[in-house]
């Protein structure tokens, strides 16, 4: 665990508090059975918009808290824990967009009512079924942007969007020219093709490196989420194996089984470190950044894909039933080693950034 | 084109057997259906039989060679090994597939063939053997799975009948099937000698199915609830607390079966390969590489993980035709066919990226969304037939004699 600040630790204890107390897995599952249009619980957003956390990252000035990168993940690993379906990710990763290359204007415009929770906004980077940043094809011209994003995470809910061009990134609000098409995913989670037609549009100001330093931003708010993920699978594995009898004793007297739990909880370990690294490095707006991103999300990824295979496994049969959450890992788990990047893609770039 | 036989070639009586199931595939199997197989077939429950598969069905079925190597009195093909690998050999040239299948052919009807009463292999081998019946498996329970020897259903013996109750689970196909094999207990002072292996009617009073929703969205499986259900003793296979002779026994049939080491080995890895897949989704470089070097490797490592085990399944096939006995790999082969199995799915998840986990609706071709179904229910096979954790157990124990922790 990070050193925290008291402010931090508050935080994270108030988070996980709401969390298991208003948020458990039955939430996600009466979220995913019901099947709301912006596939998230509005209730439970106001809520969250209540304690502030879509204003983590937005200044006081601006109507937010302003305590940062690390302070965000340590609220996305509670919601993990238990698949909380919320736009918070999203947001927060379109949040870092407005905070790096938007104007004065752009700030003031969206940033309070995104601190509200009255807007939720989202990225629209991708046009394929793969992280492919430097394969973007939709146009901004006079103010007007046209193009088909893929896979847009919280597309359906979202009001504002935050859009990949060949000319840098755009601030576009829902309206005329917008239209969404829900995409019906796994993870029960909203993923919907966004197609911007002549759409209304502003650029965000900003270098070359802007669409980077926020996918950047984007995959290490993933990471916080999937290291919350693997840690509660893991810990629910861990009961289940102290009270699930087979040969007249507990499953966790096996020493083999002992040894693969050893194995993961070493895994998760490493994790917590590389993705607080990468949060760290964020808010410190250090040059390794990217290093530091790539290197959290291939790892989380692989400890992510390691313990949601070992939580269905380990459970047998009764992980195989949709009755069961562990299932509900193991899909959550996929779509997000998919997002921003899988393992592969990062252990790529951290060979390319290294001179390898 | 029919050319005339090889008078030389019809001197050997295997030659002669390959003309002769030529010619009668050619008679009898419908080229429409060739590649039509479904490997999901057997969890998938039935489906409509379209004219020409139903009568595929029952050339095959009354031929026996469903079933080619059992008995020809029971309906069988009475075949030996070696026409039985010509006459696979003569429908995969042919794009020809075995329509009968299912519990019974796997497992059951092998095990009855060795157990059964003369009466009892008269009635129940020809209706297998002709495709005609569902099978389904009555072993676990709530509280014994993995050990299996834990089961609580309880017979009671009535006269001229046992009285069974108790609950069943992970009854695969149990809402399809006609009758039901199934390990009870007749004796509660004995663990494995209080096992007797017992055959039920899945329409008899006071049988209850519930089937069970996978993660994968399917529900294949059911539990099985029995309630005062009377079974006459003439549906008692072997002895009263024999039964777990006979069921370990169904158990190495399973996992043969399982591993893809029946007669349809490689059946669980067509489809599109992957480099092929990756080609399309992932692209390509300069020199017509898969674009990502990273995947590139672990695909062609795959691949060979997949040589080597259809390599080992036949030597294994090679090994128990020489009369080297059964071979010490069914453990194996049901673990490397499970990781296979699930290695493949999940990269070929990994190289669909967004498209491999379309749940359903628009945006996502049947192909991808056959793919997100498969990699979920997939996760079974490791599962099943005896766990991976079980199947290293017997590795371990019998097959290299190692100690229990003391």
């Amino acid at each position: 665990m990070a050193v925290l600040t008291e402010e931090q630790t508050m935080l994270r204890d108030m988070a996980r508090e709401w969390v298991d107390n208003e948020a458990p897995v039955t939430a996600f599952r009466r979220m995913r059975d019901a099947a709301p249009a912006e596939r998230y619980d509005s209730g439970a957003w106001r809520a969250q918009a209540e304690m502030g956390w879509p204003g983590i990252l937005v200044p006081e000035a601006l109507g937010g808290v302003g305590m940062g990168y690390v302070s965000l993940g340590l609220v996305l690993e509670q919601l993990g824990r238990n698949l909380t379906a919320s736009p918070l990710a999203a947001t927060a990763a379109a949040t870092s967009a407005i905070l790096i290359g938007g104007s004065e204007a752009q700030q003031t415009e969206w940033l309070p009512r995104i601190a509200a929770g009255e807007v939720v906004a989202t990225l629209a980077i991708d046009e394929e079924p793969r992280f492919a940043p430097d394969r973007i094809t939709t146009e901004a011209a006079g103010g007007r942007v046209t193009g088909t994003k893929e896979f847009v995470a919280e597309g359906d809910g979202a009001a504002l969007f935050v859009v990949a061009t060949t000319d840098g990134l755009w601030l576009v609000p829902e309206g005329e020219g917008v239209t969404r098409s829900a995409r019906q995913m796994v993870d029960s989670r909203s993923h919907a093709q966004v197609r911007f037609d002549g759409a209304a549009g502003e650029r965000l100001a900003g270098s070359d490196e802007l669409p980077t330093r926020v996918t950047d931003r984007a995959a290490a708010a993933t990471c916080a989420e999937m290291l919350g993920m693997a840690e509660a699978a893991f810990e629910k594995t861990n009961e289940y194996l102290k009270t699930r009898v087979q040969f007249g004793q507990p499953l966790s007297t096996f020493q083999a089984l002992q040894h693969r739990m050893a194995k993961q909880f070493t895994e998760l370990e490493l994790t917590r470190s590389v993705v607080e690294a990468a949060l760290e490095a964020i808010e410190a707006d250090r040059p390794d950044v990217p290093q530091a991103v790539s290197l959290a999300k291939a790892v989380a990824g692989e400890t992510l894909h390691l313990i949601s295979r070992e939580t269905v496994q380990l459970h047998g049969g009764i992980g195989m039933t949709d009755e069961h959450d562990a299932g509900f890992y193991l899909k959550r788990a996929r779509v997000l080693e998919a997002q921003w990047g899988n393992a592969a893609w990062h252990r790529e770039r951290f060979a390319r950034l290294n001179g390898y | 084109m029919a050319t005339a036989p090889d008078v030389e070639a019809l001197a050997d009586p295997l030659e002669a057997f390959r003309v002769h199931a030529r010619e009668w595939l050619a008679a009898n199997f419908p080229p429409s259906l060739r590649g039509k197989d479904n490997a999901m077939s057997a969890v998938e429950g039935p489906t409509e039989l379209s004219d020409e598969e139903a009568a595929w069905k029952h050339a095959m079925g009354e031929k026996g060679w469903g079933v080619p190597a059992w008995p020809k009195e029971y309906g069988g093909g009475g075949l030996s090994r070696a026409e039985v690998r010509v006459l696979h050999e003569e429908m995969a040239r042919i794009g020809a597939w075995n329509p009968i299948g299912g519990m019974g052919v796997m497992m059951f009807g092998p095990t009855l063939l060795e157990y059964g009463t003369e009466e009892q292999k008269r009635e129940h081998i020809p209706p297998i053997a002709r495709g005609e019946i569902r099978w389904c498996q009555g072993y676990s329970e709530p509280g014994a799975g993995s050990d299996l020897a834990s089961l609580q259903t309880f017979a009671e013996d009535a006269g001229d009948h046992y009285v069974v109750n108790g609950q069943k689970t992970w009854t695969s196909g149990g809402q399809w099937a006609d009758k039901c094999f199934m390990l009870v207990r007749t004796d509660k002072t004995k663990k494995h000698e209080g096992i007797t292996f017992l055959l039920v009617d899945m329409d008899a009073p006071g049988v209850e199915v519930k089937p069970i929703r996978l993660i994968s969205g399917s529900s294949p499986f059911c539990e099985t609830f029995f309630t005062d259900v009377k079974v006459p003793k003439a549906n008692r296979v072997g002895e009263e607390g024999q039964g777990w002779t006979i069921g370990k026994r169904l158990l190495q049939h399973e996992r043969t079966s399982l591993s893809g080491g029946g007669s349809s080995a490689g059946r669980f890895f067509a489809g599109t390969p992957l480099s092929e897949l990756a080609k399309h989704y992932v692209g390509t470089d300069e020199g017509g590489r898969i674009a990502d070097a990273d995947l590139r490797m672990r695909i062609v490592r795959h691949e060979m993980d997949l040589r080597a085990f259809m390599a080992t399944l036949r030597r294994a096939a090679m090994e128990a035709k020489a009369g080297q006995g059964p071979s010490a790999t069914s453990s194996i082969m049901k673990n490397v066919g499970a990781r296979i199995t699930q290695e493949r799915a999940e990269l070929a998840l990994e190289i669909m990226g967004m498209a491999g986990l379309g749940w359903e609706g628009e945006g996502f071709t049947p192909e991808e969304l056959a793919q997100t179904r498969g990699w979920l229910f997939g996760k079974a096979v490791s599962i099943y037939g005896g766990s991976t954790e079980i199947q290293n157990n017997v590795i371990a124990k019998r097959i290299l004699g190692m100690l229990d922790h003391q």
